[in-house]
């Protein structure tokens, strides 16, 4: 009996290490249009293993009608991100209460991609539009690191002599290296702190005042949708109220 | 009419519905999509304070009681445009078309603005109907929702050559302001539907027309701005701004009202409740009341005078619509802070 009763403890916690990795994994998926992982954004409603390794996800959106685009790229990455993690042999990730539900979930399950998911309604992938947006965190990151130094002091027109490497290690700076090493944009100690998310190039001289107004204004944006997206999905689904 | 500390601010709510959403009106077979669209902007209504939420099935339909005491008698609002979204495939009767908001109209003379829309996608006939609209409820604007649903299409851009067709028809008619409202569907769908670069270069084909953003572009604020920055005929609607945010994020309604100051400017913002979803009262009283936070984070946006609320709750709007403005509410003509004007340069 003993015996029995230790090894489905043992089961049991291998079932919980497993489901926690699940969860983890989800984590490193993020609302591209937010730059936030859906973990956070309360975009995963479940998430569970079974003893035989099945992964279920739930996730869920704070509208019927949230773009389709990224949805789709939301659900295809948390299967990726679930899929790899050890001990999982089989997943499904589902999308809930949304109007093209049936055509994200069977595109993913089928691994087909986006436009076999949507016939007809598309022509693309989504690696550009992701890359886009990508583009749009870069941006909104390099306000989040570059309004602390001018608020300490640091004269605008410095800005672009400084590397990633001059500046004091941070979240946000990590979160900036990270989102421009996806970008294969430079992201090393040497690399200019300033970047054209385009091209690569540091920005400078007449350039620079417009290029951090816009940085500015892109995290202004992110974080507005956010508070709305995070206001509505917790009206939706009667939780808890988040704090900004 | 809102009258505080001695101010008297002459309101227009450029941006409000009479809508019919309930159960009854549902097309068989597109429930799902009529339920989730009322559902959508009953979760924007959750934004607002608390005392101000209504039950779903009152939400679905309110009476033409409800609007005229939310609006006019407590909301302080003197002029109201109405703004129709269709939506056919999925509302029977439409969900807010021109017929029942002028209906709702001709009861008030003088209370209501009542716009109408089109969808390029209609073909001749709805040229047409474009045309009648015009003649029999004299509509100075349209309200274009791009990700309209229409015989399989999931939405349409202003650059579609269908669409310059309407927009010089609609010119031709005397139509002057175009509301643009984006939304999540469009083809192809691996594009980003909220892009407003179709805008961008409509505004500069069509200098004559003015366009206003509803929802100053939302989600795309940063392109939004970036865009009406470089274009005189481009203006920033502040449906869903004031009354999505400025409760439920305070913090982020100002950083998105220093945004809107630095690169469109007080001369080009408009106030528009988007009733039902919000109740105007609490967003006229509360934009009065607000200012710019003092701490460091905002201290390089641009600040609110008396005189630029008057302009952006009710004076702006007066100027597009042609509307005549009490004495007691105008402002003398050196009042306010210069628009963005400056600021533009850094862009061209």
């Amino acid at each position: 009996m003993s015996e029995l009763a230790s090894e489905s403890a043992s089961t049991a916690r291998a079932i919980t290490d497993v489901a926690g990795a699940a969860w983890a994994a989800l984590a490193t998926v993020r609302d591209p249009e937010l730059d936030a992982p859906v973990t956070d954004l309360g975009f995963v409603a479940s998430c569970s293993v079974s003893p035989e390794g099945h992964a279920s996800v739930r996730l869920r959106l704070p509208t019927y009608f949230c773009a389709p685009n990224f949805a789709y790229l939301m659900v295809a990455d948390a299967y990726d991100a679930v899929r790899a993690v050890p001990g999982v042999r089989t997943a499904e990730v589902i999308l809930t209460d949304h109007f093209a539900s049936d055509a994200i979930n069977t595109g993913v399950a089928a691994r087909a991609g986006f436009v076999a998911a949507f016939d007809g309604e598309a022509v693309a992938e989504l690696g550009d539009l992701r890359k886009s947006f990508l583009r749009k965190a870069v941006m909104a990151g390099t306000d989040q690191v570059c309004r602390p130094l001018l608020a300490a002091g640091t004269p605008p027109g410095e800005l672009a002599d400084r590397t990633l490497g001059d500046v004091t290690p941070s979240p946000e700076l990590g979160r900036l290296r990270q989102r421009r090493a996806e970008l294969n944009l430079p992201a090393g100690d040497d690399a200019p702190l300033v970047i054209d998310p385009e091209t690569g190039e540091g920005v400078s001289g007449n350039s620079l005042p417009l290029h951090l107004r816009r940085a500015r204004l892109t995290r202004a944006g992110i974080e507005a949708n956010t508070g709305m997206c995070t206001g509505m999905l917790k009206h939706r689904y009667a939780l808890q109220e988040d704090h900004q | 009419m809102y009258t505080h500390n001695g101010e008297k601010y002459f309101v227009v709510d450029s941006h409000m519905h009479y809508w019919n959403a309930a159960p009854s009106n549902w097309v068989p077979g597109a429930e799902q999509y009529a339920k989730g669209w009322i559902e959508c902007f009953h979760a924007y209504q959750g934004l607002g304070p608390p005392e101000t939420h209504w039950p779903i099935e009152k939400f679905q339909s309110y009476t033409e009681d409800d609007l005229m005491k939310d609006v006019f008698t407590d909301g302080y609002v003197d002029v109201a445009v109405f703004q129709p979204t269709y939506l056919k495939e999925w509302y029977k009767e439409g969900f807010n078309t021109t017929e029942r908001n002028a209906a709702l109209g001709e009861k008030h003379p003088g209370m209501f603005i009542a716009n109408t829309r089109f969808d390029p996608r209609d073909g001749d006939n709805g040229l047409e109907e474009l045309r009648r609209n015009v003649e029999r409820y004299g509509s100075k604007g349209v309200k274009l929702y791009t990700a309209e649903w229409n015989n399989g299409s999931r939405g349409y851009k202003l650059t579609d050559p269908a669409a310059y067709r309407y927009l010089e028809a609609a010119q031709e008619l005397g139509i002057k302001n175009i509301h643009v409202h984006k939304g999540p569907t469009i083809w192809p769908l691996d594009k980003d539907a909220f892009d407003v670069s179709d805008v961008d270069r409509t505004a500069t084909d069509f200098p004559g027309l003015n366009f206003i953003i509803e929802h100053v572009g939302l989600p795309r604020i940063e392109d939004f701005c970036f865009m009406a920055t470089q274009e005189p005929n481009v203006y920033a609607g502040l449906s869903v701004v004031i009354g999505g945010l400025m409760h439920a994020r305070p913090r982020f309604f100002a950083k998105v009202m220093g945004e809107l100051l630095f690169w469109v400017g007080e001369d080009k913002m408009t106030f528009g409740s988007d009733y039902a979803i919000w109740e105007p009262k609490w967003q006229v009283e509360g934009f009065v009341d607000w200012q710019m936070p003092g701490t460091e984070e905002f201290s390089d946006y641009p600040r609110l005078t008396t005189a630029s609320k008057k302009k952006i709750l009710g004076l702006n709007a007066a100027k597009l619509y042609d509307l005549k403005v009490p004495e007691e509410c105008q402002l003398p003509p050196e009042a306010g802070t210069p628009g963005a004007a400056d600021d533009a340069q850094l862009v061209t």
